[in-house]
């Protein structure tokens, strides 16, 4: 008995040794973590929070002080109110078309132009994909100047092409991802299929892109995710309204002399709803994105 | 042929460029098009007059002499350079200190996860409006809990002295992507070492500053240098802020022009005032400025970076 008795001391953590009380009202030591983890998330949803709670309310809540902390009178209509105050219809379809021409162009190109830099040898391959990544630090308003005077010249300023076409020619930051996938498949699948009378292209398209889905996947939502917020290059290169996108058709909610806050807030909550959404379903892909990035931290 | 032997190519180094090139063509006429004919472009416009119409008529230094003498562009520097110097290391330890948050082993982590990461993918002009509600005065929340707790309220967007701090706090709403960076550093960290540290008495103090804080060193070098180079850039948030379009064409840029930031002038200069040339000479030096301050983090680094097997 003595002996049993010791040996189940023995194996319980030094912690359990003396519970002795049968009912326990020990604070869990995980409680002050789960405290200020608690706090510090709260800290970055209650913007959220906040936004859709200027949202729900009338003119006349949203001006009384203190502001209420929770909309007394939920004005639903708000939504409505705020998709018919501006063309929100118009915009969206722009976003929309902006966003779709987008992320089909980085699907395209990134992916080959990675297999280019990952899955064959060729000399001086190291060297130009340096150049790749320096670009990643290259300010993009540096360009915008030149730009603009290039594509007015052109005769695309008014158009969707300045945004949309340059996607076809990939973002070195989606090259070093799809390239950082490509390295890690193994060489040898590459060759049977060569030496099955392949040519490298047909290797491409029928070995390796089924086996980079999930890569593609990272490089479509991220594609999306930037597109969809994009405001510098609408801003520059769209002139006439009926072409802007969302982004910079929101600021027609303050054209008029008083600004229809809680309009603009229904609106800003319309916008951000997909990506949460996005996220949600997607959690893994964004994971991995970041993830890719890190080097060999 | 005289060559180095390095520039030799064999049969099959020449064959392996030929497959190669049409996969990366499409980067290459990208890459030529979009960016490295534009900086050189730009390079020929700063040296003369242009507005964007007819032709730009050569005015040699004029413009960066100009630029020596003109007040603004040295106000929207400094406002630019104090914003970076106050939001890029702010933003490396709230990144730090989301990842570690992030890293805590319990149930329901992902919820933090999300919470802490959702927002740096959200457009930054929807978040920038949001701000604008989150500070007004009246029915925005921060000055309502500011009088809660007896401090007095702040004019966050219409006192000079508080605009940037304004984008500062916007700022860290996106730490939540660099965050997931240095989580994933954190999880490279070998456990032995923690065991062994804790074995010999080291505290959790102790052990973040002997050993997680030395192995991340080369994250916080990239997020250092990264968000050094999109702080230089900042517009998007003090456009917005300041205004954006409502103007009517004359862009207003803050209190005091508190947020003409450095881009936000370019802007004016090329798109407002049509001087492309002035405009282009600003973007010259944007560019060098960017080297510079991304070579010289990286010298300053060497003096604490940890390499492994160093």
């Amino acid at each position: 008995m003595t002996v049993a008795r010791e040996a189940t001391t023995q194996a319980l953590p030094v912690d359990r040794q003396r519970a002795p009380s049968p009912v326990q009202f020990r604070i869990p030591p995980t409680l002050f973590v789960r405290i200020g983890l608690t706090i510090a998330a709260g800290l970055f949803v209650l913007p959220f929070y906040w936004m859709a709670n200027s949202a729900l309310k009338d003119i006349h809540e949203l001006s009384s002080i203190p502001p209420t902390l929770y909309p007394h009178v939920p004005a639903w209509d708000n939504f409505w109110r705020a998709v018919t105050y501006i063309p929100f219809g118009t915009f969206l379809t722009n976003s929309i078309i902006l966003t779709t021409g987008v992320t089909i162009g980085s699907a395209i190109s990134n992916p080959l132009i990675a297999y280019g830099f990952s899955r064959i040898r060729w000399p001086g391959r190291d060297f130009v994909f340096g150049i790749v990544m320096a670009s990643i630090f290259l300010p993009f308003p540096v360009l915008i100047v030149a730009l603009f005077d290039i594509f007015a010249k052109l005769q695309w300023v008014d158009t969707f092409l300045p945004i949309i076409v340059p996607a076809f020619f990939g973002n070195p930051f989606f090259i070093f991802l799809m390239r950082q996938y490509f390295l890690g498949l193994p060489m040898e699948i590459s060759e049977q299929a060569r030496i099955d009378g392949a040519n490298e292209f047909q290797v491409f398209l029928y070995v390796i892109m089924p086996l980079a889905k999930p890569a593609v996947a990272v490089v479509i939502i991220f594609a999306a995710v930037q597109a969809w917020g994009e405001f510098l290059t609408p801003l520059l290169f769209l002139q006439d309204e009926t072409k802007y996108p969302l982004s910079i058709g929101l600021q027609f909610y303050r054209q008029s002399h008083d600004v229809a806050y809680n309009l603009l807030m229904a609106a800003s909550t319309l916008i951000v709803l997909p990506i949460i959404a996005l996220f949600l379903v997607f959690q893994r892909f964004f994971i991995q994105g970041v993830t890719a990035g890190s080097l060999k931290g | 042929m005289i060559a180095a032997p390095r520039f030799h190519l064999t049969v099959e180094d020449r064959r392996n460029l030929r497959t190669a090139l049409p996969f990366i063509a499409p980067w290459m006429v990208g890459f030529t098009a979009f960016t490295l004919y534009p900086i050189i472009y730009s390079l020929y416009l700063s040296f003369t007059t242009y507005s964007g119409f007819g032709d730009a008529t050569p005015a040699g230094f004029a413009n960066y002499v100009y630029m020596a003498k003109d007040t603004l562009f040295w106000q929207s520097l400094g406002n630019t350079m104090y914003y970076t110097a106050l939001a890029v290391p702010i933003g490396v330890v709230v990144a730090i200190a989301l990842a570690l948050m992030m890293n805590q082993n319990l149930r329901e982590v992902a919820i933090y996860r999300a919470a802490f990461y959702i927002p740096s993918i959200l457009p930054l002009f929807a978040l920038t409006f949001i701000f604008i509600v989150l500070l007004n005065p009246g029915f925005g929340l921060v000055d309502y809990v500011l009088g809660l707790v007896g401090l007095p309220a702040v004019n966050w967007l219409g006192d000079a002295s508080y605009t940037k701090i304004s984008i500062v706090m916007l700022a860290q709403l996106g730490a939540g992507g660099p965050a997931l960076i240095f989580l994933a550093a954190l999880r490279a960290v070998p456990m032995e070492l923690y065991e062994a540290a804790r074995l010999e008495g080291a505290g959790p103090l102790r052990r973040f500053y002997k050993i997680t804080l030395p192995l991340i060193t080369p994250v916080i070098l990239f997020d250092l240098i990264y968000g050094t180079i999109l702080g230089v850039q900042i517009f998007t948030p003090a456009f917005v802020l300041a205004g954006g379009t409502s103007g009517g064409g004359a862009y207003t840029t803050g209190p005091e022009n508190s947020l003409l930031f450095y881009v936000f002038y370019l802007y004016k200069q090329a798109f407002q005032y049509s001087d492309m040339g002035y405009a282009a000479a600003m973007a010259w030096v944007l560019f060098i400025i960017s080297v510079v301050l991304a070579f010289a983090i990286m010298r300053w680094s060497r003096q604490w970076v940890h390499y492994e097997g160093a």
